[in-house]
């Protein structure tokens, strides 16, 4: 047995280590078939077939926030795993304690702010995807108003509104963005009824920051109707709305990963690593633009993206006005980091009450 | 506010509420019959699984509710085998097909996440549909609406007007007294078990072909939990389960349309989410309040086990 691998591993040249490095992934929903843990599950699918035989991989599907995920991280570590993802804000201090526990192993946690000599943190500028979707919208409106049906009010969630509409608001000065919390960020009823109520309100651009396909296929069932048009988060849902999608915010964490690992192997990863990553690092792109959308709209779009990814453009450069039409960032400066991922306000142009903090 | 406004909020609450309905109305007659079967968001969700998966392989909705109809009743035997035959705890049955169903649900379920169905056409009543925001509103819906109308009028009539519902109600109220009087304690018990699993399993189908129209694991969202609890709240009477399940919808619906008509209210969003809950409560509490009337309408042998002595 050992004759052969070592043979295998002459053969295969390039191959470094004789046995492949395990690496684990915790999910925090069922993979299915679109979403926020579909996205991962498919960056993890990538990373083990650029890195071939190098490595293999496990996941955990479904694991609760809190104790429970504390357990799954532990037996990963336990079963063999050198390198494990969490990929769910929650997973926060489950992640940092077992990391103290196991210093040889390196952790990754996405979307959390706690590091370690041996634990990272990975997160995506989705913000950058939203304003974009917010151009197309501002452009193709007729009613001038878009609903968006959210989960939470948290920064995460403000961050997208925001950016959406800065970006609806930079073509069309007259937009309105409605929004409806359902507060949940899964029940596709309740979506599919926000996602209705805001289109017999009149808006005939409507995009979704929870986690099913419902708002898409609402829009597509009342296109023909309205004119209503989609856009998608997560992951690419045109296959829900072939007619109605216009684009969308996705998600790809396969770069990432890839980078990541190859990295790890090679003992070159930084320790404490904190990456925010958008455009330019490949960690979002826009879901294919519809066949509807102008072709002046659609380079207008290219010409934003290549600027946000030479860094020569922010969706939250000045001015940046409040709901109320105070000023929150002067026109010359441009909102740092730390005030983007606390963002707690409205920007001037959502027309809904702003959430109690 | 227009007239179409107010139209497509009394169709959105239809819509709503009909799946809490058939549940309710099927969960009714259980526990009317003396049996709690927790089990309906299992229930519900192994429905709509089946039947979205029959609507997709058959594009027949009808067939599809069928599907639905006979996964319902056969969850609700394994339920009743447990708890009717080897007379096991009903709440811990109830809750354990609960979790049973939903993960069976999400387990058969994996090959249908990726489909879409086509949104199945309403069904436009001739005339009635024409009157001004009413027709519109109550009449250009799905035919499973209009069965949960008839639902509410068959179960109250079942209940309140036929021999077999008198029985049905003796066998809840004190099983010991139908047996000694020949009744088939635990056949009749079967027989409502069997039934609230049918209906459990309709209203998940209503959710997958006719609501959303898709299949997801945890689509069900807790709503068979709610008709669970819509039965207690409704102290068990059919016309008033229509009420709170109506009133349900009807706030949800109505929180959706304020948020998104960009009237600027002082309401955390979360308070209004949590509205339909409060409200439904409230009202059937404040309607039910009478203490003689809640003992007379509650099954005296709700959750009691019942060995016919050979």
């Amino acid at each position: 047995m050992a004759m052969r691998k070592l043979v295998l591993t002459l053969v295969g040249g390039a191959v470094l280590f004789a046995a492949p490095t395990k690496i684990g992934f915790v999910y925090v929903s069922p993979v299915g078939d679109a979403g926020w843990t579909f996205q991962h599950d498919m960056g993890r699918k990538e990373m083990e077939k650029a890195l071939g035989g190098q490595v293999t991989t496990q996941f955990v599907e479904n694991v609760p926030e809190g104790a429970d995920a504390e357990r799954v991280i532990r037996e990963l570590v336990t079963s063999g795993c050198k390198i494990v993802f969490t990929t769910s804000f929650g997973y926060m201090n489950p992640t940092a304690k077992v990391a103290a526990v196991f210093p040889e192993q390196e952790f990754y946690h996405a979307t959390g702010y706690k590091t370690a000599k041996n634990l990272s943190t990975y997160n995506a500028r989705f913000y950058e995807g939203r304003y974009l979707n917010g151009v197309i919208a501002g452009k193709m409106t007729k009613t001038h108003i878009a609903g968006y049906v959210a989960a939470f009010p948290i920064p995460e969630v403000m961050m997208g509104i925001d950016a959406f509409t800065q970006g609806m608001r930079s073509v069309d000065p007259t937009a309105k963005v409605r929004v409806i919390w359902v507060n949940s960020w899964f029940d596709p009823g309740k979506e599919r009824e926000a996602a209705m109520s805001l289109i017999s309100q009149g808006a005939d651009m409507i995009t979704h920051h929870t986690d099913s396909t419902a708002v898409v296929q609402a829009a597509e069932e009342k296109h023909k109707e309205k004119g209503v048009w989609a856009f998608s988060y997560h992951s690419d849902m045109s296959k829900y709305g072939p007619t109605a999608q216009l684009s969308g915010t996705t998600h790809i964490w396969g770069d990432y990963y890839t980078r990541t690992v190859k990295n790890a192997l090679a003992g070159k990863q930084k320790p404490a690593e904190e990456i925010w990553g958008g455009f330019k690092e490949g960690m979002i792109k826009l879901a294919p633009m519809n066949k509807a959308v102008p072709a002046d709209v659609v380079k207008m779009v290219n010409k934003l993206e290549a600027e946000m990814k030479a860094g020569k453009f922010s969706p939250f450069q000045g001015p940046v006005l409040a709901q109320d039409g105070t000023v929150k960032v002067a026109k010359g400066a441009t909102m740092s980091d730390k005030d983007i991922n606390s963002i707690n306000y409205y920007v001037q142009g959502v027309d809904s009450p702003a959430p109690k903090q | 506010m227009d007239l179409t406004f107010f139209s497509s909020i009394l169709f959105a609450t239809v819509v709503a509420g009909t799946p809490l309905i058939i549940v309710a109305l099927g969960e009714l007659i259980t526990e009317k019959a003396g049996v709690l079967n927790l089990g309906a968001e299992g229930i519900m969700s192994v429905g709509a699984v089946a039947a979205f998966a029959v609507t997709h392989a058959t594009h027949s909705p009808m067939l599809g509710i069928v599907a639905g109809m006979l996964a319902g009743m056969a969850m609700s035997l394994l339920f009743g085998i447990s708890a009717l035959t080897l007379m096991a705890n009903q709440v811990a049955s109830g809750l354990a097909l609960s979790i049973f169903g939903v993960g069976l649900a999400a387990f058969i379920g994996k090959p249908y996440e990726s489909v879409a169905l086509e949104s199945v056409p309403p069904m436009v009543i001739p005339v009635l549909s024409r009157i001004p925001v009413l027709g519109p509103a109550l009449f250009q819906q799905q035919g499973l609406v209009y069965f949960s109308w008839a639902l509410i009028a068959a179960v109250a009539w079942f209940l309140y007007r036929s021999k077999a519902g008198l029985i049905l109600r003796a066998v809840g109220e004190s099983p010991v007294s139908a047996h000694s009087i020949g009744y088939g304690v635990v056949k009749i018990r079967y027989q409502a078990v069997l039934f609230g699993g049918a209906m459990a399993g309709i209203g998940g189908a209503f959710l997958s072909v006719f609501y959303t129209p898709m299949w997801v694991e945890g689509m069900v969202a807790g709503r068979g939990w709610i008709a669970i609890a819509l039965v207690v709240f409704a102290t068990w009477r059919p016309m008033r389960v229509m009420v709170g399940a109506y009133l349900f919808g009807g706030c949800m619906i109505t929180q959706m349309f304020v948020q998104g008509s960009g009237v600027k209210l002082d309401i955390p969003a979360q308070f209004l989410s949590s509205l339909p809950y409060l409200a439904t409560i409230v009202v059937l509490v404040a309607i039910s309040r009478n203490r003689s009337t809640i003992r007379l309408n509650s099954p005296a042998s709700l959750g009691q086990s019942f060995l016919p002595d050979a």
